[in-house]
This record gives structure tokens, sequence and C-alpha cells, in this order.
């Protein structure tokens, strides 16, 4: 559950960083920034900056790992040392194992792995500041580098937190919301067919409020998906 | 061949053990079973059968939170509970069932861990909550955070003298302040199901688990599998946990 603070989360309809309940933070998306990977995507939400990159469809060695008739996806959630305040010690975190594997199963509907057997798609999202729904963020890019990648895919995947503070539905948490917040649900989604890829929640709150919170970030979603789309045709038009 | 099978007794809506599709394997819940660890639980749910042991430490509070007592949750897969499960140091899916055990404990405010302050800053009652399976027949997740529960629940806090620990002296209660519990809605074709075996798993299309409080919050959730859901399911799934929750928690 989230800790207790004297500070009021909500005040007069506006949230902490002037915020409307309803209002993602300001959003910036770039794809095409690390020359090495296949694909690439940077991706901002408000003070949240996490880079992905996608290798493959490549060769799997070793032989046992590959797949006779589908491409495998591999995916890695790192945290950069200095993204937060008190330095992160590199190397895989007991956090970070959980978060790559629900990554990877948020990603994996969206893709057409068949297309390349015996091979691996691995996708590395990189946290290099992290201020609250860093998974989500995480998620956002990798999507786009996928595509920038040019790996089929049936749809995007678009991710967001939602939460609750007081009676206010919340979306995007931003790291002080993330920790106060009456419970925090980070969501991915394909949102076409409004396909829910990942669903985790911690907090307190009753069934209905959780279903409410749900649609609601299926619903604010969509602002993700268009400024996704925007930014991969932007690249085919530089 | 055999998963076949299963999945199509399971889309015509009935289970080869003939149980229903809501319906929870036998289970059973001991508790006080190993003498060394300050609370332990067993749980069997048919054949699936896990340990729980909680060991109490002393160490120094997390600095943000420097009057609280702190919980620590692992699981090891152990070769011994399944041909699968490899030796080393636990993988991801181990990783995950402590972090969705460990996510329904602490979200609920289980442990009342202001009273496991010594000395602020300084000393604090470490809780360690040890998942350790020892035969793996499905449904891990329900049954170690069952098992968890029970243990908690039953866990005494050893002596302190001059700041040191008599170990075997239990001196009172772990003071408990909430009792969540946890049940994971597994989905196949469009039927929900209750309670999967190993090989029910394994044609699953995906899972949610969500553990729920007392007064019907719910105060943890994860999705797992690799096939989506639409809004309905988890509404659906949601609602199917608050239903079965109640039958498990009977048996803490």
């Amino acid at each position: 559950m989230g800790m207790k603070t004297e500070e009021k989360l909500i005040v007069k309809g506006k949230r902490l960083d002037g915020r409307k309940p309803e209002d993602i933070r300001e959003m910036e998306m770039k794809v095409g920034v690390i020359p090495n990977a296949n694909g690439s995507a940077r991706v901002r939400f408000g003070d949240t900056i996490v880079v992905a990159g996608v290798y493959g469809a490549r060769p799997l060695f070793p032989k046992h790992l590959q797949e006779s008739d589908r491409a495998i996806i591999k995916c890695r959630y790192n945290m950069a040392p200095f993204s937060v305040e008190d330095r992160a010690r590199p190397g895989p975190s007991r956090r970070s194992i959980e978060i790559s594997k629900v990554a990877r199963l948020a990603l994996e509907p969206a893709l057409f792995l068949e297309e390349y057997p015996e091979t691996v798609v691995d996708v590395y999202m990189e946290v290099l500041q992290a201020d609250g729904s860093t998974r989500v963020t995480g998620i956002n890019a990798a999507s786009l580098a996928l595509a920038d990648a040019g790996v089929p895919m049936k749809d995007l995947v678009v991710a967001l937190s939602g939460g609750k503070i007081d009676d206010t539905i919340i979306i995007d948490l931003c790291g002080k919301e993330d920790n106060y917040s009456l419970a925090d649900i980070p969501i991915a989604f394909l949102p076409r067919k409004n396909e829910i890829t990942l669903l985790q929640m911690d907090g307190q709150l009753m069934p209905e409020e959780v279903k409410g919170i749900i649609k609601n970030a299926l619903k604010s979603g969509q602002k993700v998906y268009k400024k996704q789309k925007e930014t991969l045709r932007r690249k085919y038009k530089e | 061949m055999r998963p076949n099978y299963i999945l199509k007794v399971l889309e015509s809506g009935e289970r080869v053990d003939g149980r229903k599709m809501d319906e929870f394997r036998k289970i059973k819940v001991e508790t006080g079973i190993i003498k060394r660890a300050e609370g332990s639980a067993r749980v069997r749910m048919g054949k699936t059968d896990v340990i729980v042991g909680v060991k109490m430490d002393l160490g120094t509070p997390y600095p943000d939170v420097p009057d609280l007592g702190v919980l620590r949750t692992g699981a090891e897969f152990v070769p011994i509970a399944s041909p699968d499960f490899e030796s080393g140091p636990p993988g991801e899916d181990a990783t995950e069932l402590a972090r969705v055990v460990d996510r329904g404990i602490r979200e609920s405010d289980c442990i009342d861990l202001e009273e496991l302050c010594i000395k602020e800053g300084e000393k604090v009652w470490m809780v360690y909550v040890d998942v350790h399976t020892i035969n793996h027949d499905g449904n891990l997740i329900d049954a170690s955070a069952l098992a968890a529960v029970a243990a908690l629940k039953t866990a005494k806090i050893p002596k302190l003298e001059d700041e040191k620990i008599v170990r075997n002296e239990l001196v009172k209660k772990l003071p408990i302040k909430h009792i969540p519990v946890t049940v994971t809605v597994g989905r196949v074709a469009d039927n929900l199901i209750i309670d999967p075996t190993k090989e029910e798993e394994e044609v699953l299309d995906s899972k949610l688990t969500a553990a729920v409080m007392e007064d019907g919050k719910i105060c943890a959730m994860q999705k797992s599998g690799n096939y989506p859901l639409s809004t309905e399911d988890v509404e659906k799934m949601i609602d199917l946990v608050i239903k079965k929750e109640k039958e498990l928690r009977k048996h803490l």
C-alpha cells in the first residue's frame, strides 16, 4: 500500500505537477536513436526516460534454445545506476527480473514470431531517469523499437499506469504518486482490439474501483497510441 | 497427445480429474511443522505441496522508513519438486512467485511492521518468509501465498537479551493486522478455471492472480501467460477471485 504522506497529492483538482487527473505527462518519443541496433526508441513521460533497443531477429545459439517454428523473444529491463536517487546496484535485481518477464509477455502477443523460425528477438530496455511508471514507459519504448526494427506486428503495444488518489482516478503516475497513491496499476494492451497483455497492481482498492481504473487507462491509452503512430510516421517522412 | 486431450476436456467445460471448473482440489493446511522456524506451514492442494518457513533476525531498517521492521520474501524451486526444476539461483518464475506472494503480504499491511521496530533507524526485526516447493503439481502461487499467511499467523518473536536473540525462547506473537488471501484464475478458450494442476497450467492461455483482504479489497494483482485478456475477461476473473477467496480463507 502507498506510504502515508503529509503532502496533499491533489489540491483543487490539480496534481503535484499541475496536471489534471486525466492528464498524461508531456510525452516525447523518437525512433532510430541507437545506430547499432536493428530498431530503437527513446521515450520520455515527464521525468521518466527509457531507451529501448532491439537486436534481431538474429540467429539463436546455443541451438537447443531455438524453436523450429518461430522466433523467441527475450527481454531485459534494466535501471542505470544513476537513474534513481539512491544509486541502483548494477546487475539484475529481483524487481528487474520480474519486470523483464512481464514485459516480454506484454509484447509477445503483438508479434508475428512465426515469420522467423530458429531466431531470437532481443529487446533491451534501459531506464535512464526514473520518476515513476518506468515499466510502462519501457514497454512503450520497446513497442516502438520493435516497429522500428521492422519486426512484423499486428498492433503496437500501449502501456500506461493508473491509480487513485482520494476519490479521484488518475493516469500516468509520477514517482511521488507511485509511492503514495492508493494503488498503482500498470497496464499494457493492444489498442486496436483493447486486448490487455500486462496487468499488475499494488495498493488497496475495491474490485469495482479496479475495474474503473482499467477502463480509464484503456481510454487514455489512445493518446499514447496516437503519439506512437505519429512518431513512426515521422521517421518515414524524414 | 496428453496436452491436446487436457485442452479438449477444458474447452468442453470439464476437467480430467472430474472437478468443477471453479473447484479447488483438496486443501490441507498444517502449521508449526518446523521446529527451528519462528513460524511455519505446509499447504497441500491436491498433489501440490509447499512449505513456508518464517525466520526472524535483527537488522537495520530501510533509511526511508527507519521505524518499520523489514519483510523479505524468497522462493526456491528446488529440483526435488519437479523434473522441470534445475538447481541454481532462483530463476524468473521463482522470482515472480516470491514477488507476487510478497506483494499480497506487503500491500495488505498483513504484518504490523511498526511493532517490529526496536530502535528507530538502527535496529528492527527482519521477517524472512521463504517458500520451499516440495512437489509441483500446479497453482504454486495460491498454495505458497496461503502457506505464507498461515505461517505468519502462527509465527512468534524470539526473546531478546542485551539486544541479542535467544533462539529457543519465543516470547510473543508476531503482530498481524490483516489477512490477505490469494487466488489465481486461469483462462482457457472462453472458460475460467480455479486451482489448475500442472498439466492444466500448461495449456492455459493466461492467468490472473489477485490478493484480497478481509473487507473484499483487492491489494495485489498479476497477469501471467502470453495471451491477451479483454476488459470483460479481467472483470469476470476478478469476480471469480472474490467469490472463491472466502473458501480459501476458511483454511486459515
